[in-house]
């Protein structure tokens, strides 16, 4: 296959960026998108000329590193996929192909098409947790779990924390990485005592960095994991029953 | 070479089911109000790195964490999997902490300690607990019980699973708990910092070196432990299962700094990966061993079969593994079966377009279970796999192929899991204690979380008992300096070379040398060979390597030049460890010692011992320490799975 990219290229953080051209030749289907970047970073080298910077790391989907909007679209054309595990199959030979970073305030872009994600370790030190210091639990099969709730908090689990929710919304909003957080963790029984504080401080944290949600859905189609939409209903109700039930309790003490 | 004896491994006295109690019991204690007197380096964040951390940030003590990912939960932990065992005996299938124990040593082949190993499966029980209270999603029965699965090597049903991704319910929740104590302020987080030397200062582990990987800047961090929990250098194959950037860098300083690096031939090439397809091949692709369970290994009899796999009738195939072991049939554990698909693939029966894999089968259990069942257990594994080969598994068998996946060889450590730098402490796959020279299924994660909830908090306190009062090495001190400067003139070195080839260029061919001479099986011829190649091959490097870009930003060739250096050095010692070790034991195959039927052969009168080597100064004079291993209460037997 021919390829003509076209790669967003960025020194640093304070510099400006632009579109720079590639024309890359001998692709084959059977190739990762990132393997593909990989050939283009061999030619380069080998030219003289910097390689392209991009996140990758387990190539199988689940680290989460990798992340490109690829012809606009976050992970590219195949639904429920990262970046590492699409392959040059999705596409044509002669194909004109747009690489760029995750587009959102709150992922600054570090060099070429790398962003700086760390918002999301904010969001999850704020109370993405459930307190258990080491050495303090109760034999494991004491706490019954229906299957159906362990499966359901499986899928939102699932999640990644690539960014791709962010970088597929129209307001960049965060709200599909902290709901699948806040379901898996307030779905459980061992989850309840910290439950309203936790969705509390999530959410207002998630505010701190990230746009609001306007339901436009963009974020399911883009998640690697397809974390349903669904998740944030249920973090909506439980942000605003932790208004109410968080005032209660202070007002106790 | 050098030989040096008498390692001490400090076990403790005592009969093995009460060694860790009694040993809890005579370590020196920190008191609570002293804990925050004292600062712990913890370099690493995966499950031993992340783990240690949280637990030690909430007893009090002050924890630097670092990781070179942009965030702790990238580590690869995350990339597991299939399972984590532990001996809860909730199946009621006669499981035990003894059979545990028995099981992890004899499937390491009789080469780990059998104090270590008994205190892993005792500590295995209490790690599920406390996974459970942090919220980890494990599989579930109807009645809300956890369910369990047995996997490869063991005949009852242990492993604890979430779907076909434990290792990363396991890191969230680990990762979690260090988030935790970052808002707390129990852990200040040092993300996208790669430690580049470790700081030795009158014999003791003072602190690190890192090199902020955004701006390029050279610091020093002093502590009064350092822990190493940085992954296995699997990656020094190139091809292999591992992340892209897991690398051997930290551990491989630490050894020029002085920690001894014990059993580096005990590689695990695991049997269920994705066959390379072509040249431009990045990594392999792991498809869990719990496949194993439900999936039946074969190739057709005829090494001219020219007929898709559906097309061929069952008395033409050859199920290997059940016609050769009976017992454990597909169960056999990784290093049996890898072996067993290489050879059926150098007899030319492999399969696919280049004929390098074997068939893994669903066909009996989809019709005897229904399709919904196996979609349940895999279907993720099964997405996976369209995704890469573009060929869907429910309608015909995978194909699949060994491929590097995890090291048993480390940094040395005695029980406390402490190196022999008094204060450099190695946790999880980058210290050598659990596993022998072969690790069971779903043991990874078990040991992991071991060492890094449940032993290394306890035990870094007799070591930091004496140094109340005293302050870490200022990181003004000379070894500081001298360490920085060391670092600056390799980086230096590596971007003036201005060779004309990449830095990936020479890691593929290094990782060709290793597969072929020192993989699935290995020689005396071969091994000779690899030791000229390398060392050529490494002085190309030297002159020939082209890195682009300056030291002061965010430079990718750079960090892996840097990677590649060390493997470069570190693989020379794992074929000199592989030619000294005469003998075959679990992932260390040598074509002279084996069996009339072709397993491996110990000679446990020469070689049960753990090999600890010593730097000397350059890449080919690695003097060897060896500490014995000795069976009280296990006697070695030739591994049989028939």
């Amino acid at each position: 296959m021919h390829l003509t990219l076209k790669v967003w290229r960025q020194d640093g953080p304070g510099s400006s960026g632009q579109m720079v051209t590639y024309q890359l030749d001998g692709v084959s289907p059977d190739m990762s998108f990132l393997e593909m970047l990989d050939m283009l970073n061999e030619q380069l080298t080998t030219s003289g000329e910097e390689p392209v910077a991009f996140e990758h790391d387990c190539r199988e989907g689940i680290c989460g590193s990798c992340g490109l909007m690829i012809d606009g679209q976050a992970h590219g054309p195949q639904l429920g996929t990262a970046t590492c595990q699409l392959h040059m199959r999705k596409f044509r030979d002669g194909d004109v192909i747009e690489i760029e970073p995750w587009r959102a305030s709150a992922f600054p872009v570090l060099r070429d098409l790398v962003v700086d994600r760390s918002a999301f370790d904010r969001i999850i030190e704020a109370g993405g947790y459930i307190s258990a210091p080491t050495g303090s639990a109760p034999d494991a099969n004491l706490i019954l779990i229906p299957k159906d709730v362990a499966d359901t908090v499986f899928d939102a689990a699932a999640c990644i924390g690539c960014g791709a929710c962010v970088a597929a919304c129209p307001n960049s909003a965060a709200q599909l990485f902290t709901a699948a957080k806040l379901a898996h963790l307030n779905l459980l029984p061992q989850g309840q005592p910290e439950r309203w504080r936790r969705t509390e401080a999530m959410v207002e944290t998630m505010e701190d960095f990230f746009g609001s949600c306007t339901n436009h859905g963009e974020c399911e189609k883009a998640c690697p994991k397809s974390i349903s939409i669904d998740f944030i209903a249920l973090l909506n109700r439980d942000y605003l029953k932790s208004k109410r039930i968080n005032r209660r309790l202070a007002a106790q003490t | 070479m050098a030989i040096e004896l008498g390692l001490d491994g400090r076990i403790p006295a005592g009969p093995i089911a009460e060694k860790w109690d009694n040993h809890r019991f005579n370590m020196k204690l920190v008191n609570p109000a002293n804990k925050r007197r004292f600062e712990i380096i913890v370099v690493g964040t995966g499950l031993a790195g992340a783990a240690a951390s949280a637990t030690l940030a909430e007893l009090g003590y002050r924890v630097k964490a670092f990781t070179f990912h942009d965030s702790p939960r990238r580590a690869h932990s995350i990339a597991a999997q299939g399972g984590i065992n532990a001996a809860k005996n909730y199946k009621n299938d006669g499981d035990s902490i003894y059979r545990l124990f028995y099981d992890t040593l004899k499937g390491g082949d009789y080469r780990a300690r059998e104090a270590n190993v008994y205190r892993l499966a005792q500590v295995s029980v209490e790690i599920i607990d406390q996974c459970v209270a942090q919220g980890v999603p494990f599989a579930r029965e109807y009645g809300g019980l956890l369910d369990n699965r047995s996997f490869g090597g063991a005949q009852v049903s242990r492993t604890f699973y979430a779907r076909g991704q434990t290792g990363q319910q396991l890191l969230l929740g680990a990762y979690q708990a260090l988030a935790h104590q970052i808002a707390a302020g129990g852990v200040q987080i040092f993300p996208r910092m790669e430690m580049l030397d470790l700081v030795v200062k009158d014999g003791r582990a003072a602190g690190i070196v890192a090199r902020d990987m955004v701006t390029g800047e050279i610091t020093s961090h002093s502590a009064h432990a350092v822990v190493l929990a940085t992954g296995g250098y699997g990656n020094v194959f190139y091809l292999s299962t591992n992340a892209k950037h897991s690398n051997v860098t930290a551990s491989w300083r630490a050894h020029r700094k002085g920690a001894l690096f014990a059993n580096p031939c005990y590689t695990q090439i695991h049997p269920t990966c994705i066959p390379a397809s072509e040249e431009f091949q990045s990594k392999l692709t792991l498809m869990s061993e719990s496949l194993r369970n439900d999936g039946r290994v074969w190739v057709p009899k005829n090494p001219d079969e020219t007929r898709s796999p559906d097309q061929i009738p069952d008395d033409e195939r050859d199920y290997f593994l059940e016609r050769r072991y009976p017992a454990f049939g597909n169960l056999v554990p990784r290093d049996v079966a890898s072996r067993n698909a290489k050879r059926m693939v150098d007899e030319g029966k492999g399969v696919g377009p280049l004929k390098n894999g074997v068939y893994l089968d669903f066909g009996a259990a989809i019709a005897r279970l229904g399709a919904d069942v196996i979609r349940e257990r895999y279907d993720n594994l099964f997405e996976m796999y369209e995704r890469i080969t573009d060929e869907n598994p429910y309608d015909g068998p995978m194909r699949i192929y060994p491929a590097v996946h995890y090291v048993m060889g480390g940094l040395w450590v005695d029980y406390n899991l402490m190196s022999n730098i008094p204060g450099l402490y190695v946790t999880g796959e980058a210290n050598f204690s659990d596993h022998g020279a072969n690790r069971l299924g779903a043991s990874a994660l078990m040991q992991g979380l071991a060492d890094g909830y449940f032993i290394l908090p306890y035990t870094i306190g007799d070591y930091l008992a004496d140094k109340l009062g005293e302050s870490p090495v200022g990181t003004d001190d000379p070894a500081f300096r001298e360490a920085e400067a060391g670092v600056t003139d390799l980086t230096t070195r590596l971007l003036s070379t201005g060779g004309t080839r990449s830095v990936d260029w020479f890691h593929k061919e290094l990782g060709k040398i290793l597969w072929e001479h020192c993989g699935m099986e290995r020689s005396r011829a071969g091994l000779e060979k690899a030791l000229s190649e390398i060392p050529a091959l490494y002085e190309e490097f030297i002159k020939d390597v082209r890195v682009p870009g300056s030291a002061a930003t965010l430079n990718q060739s750079l960090e892996k030049a840097g990677r590649v250096d060390d493997y470069f050095q570190m693989s020379q010692l794992l074929c000199r460890d592989a030619l000294e070790r005469e003998e075959s034991c679990g992932g260390h195959f040598r074509v002279e010692h084996q069996t009339d039927d072709g397993e491996a052969l110990r000679h446990d009168d020469e070689f049960s011992y753990v090999a600890a080597w010593g730097w000397g100064g350059t890449p080919d004079q690695p003097v060897l320490t060896k500490e014995p291993l000795e069976f009280e209460y296990v006697h070695p037997t030739q591994r049989s799975y028939k």
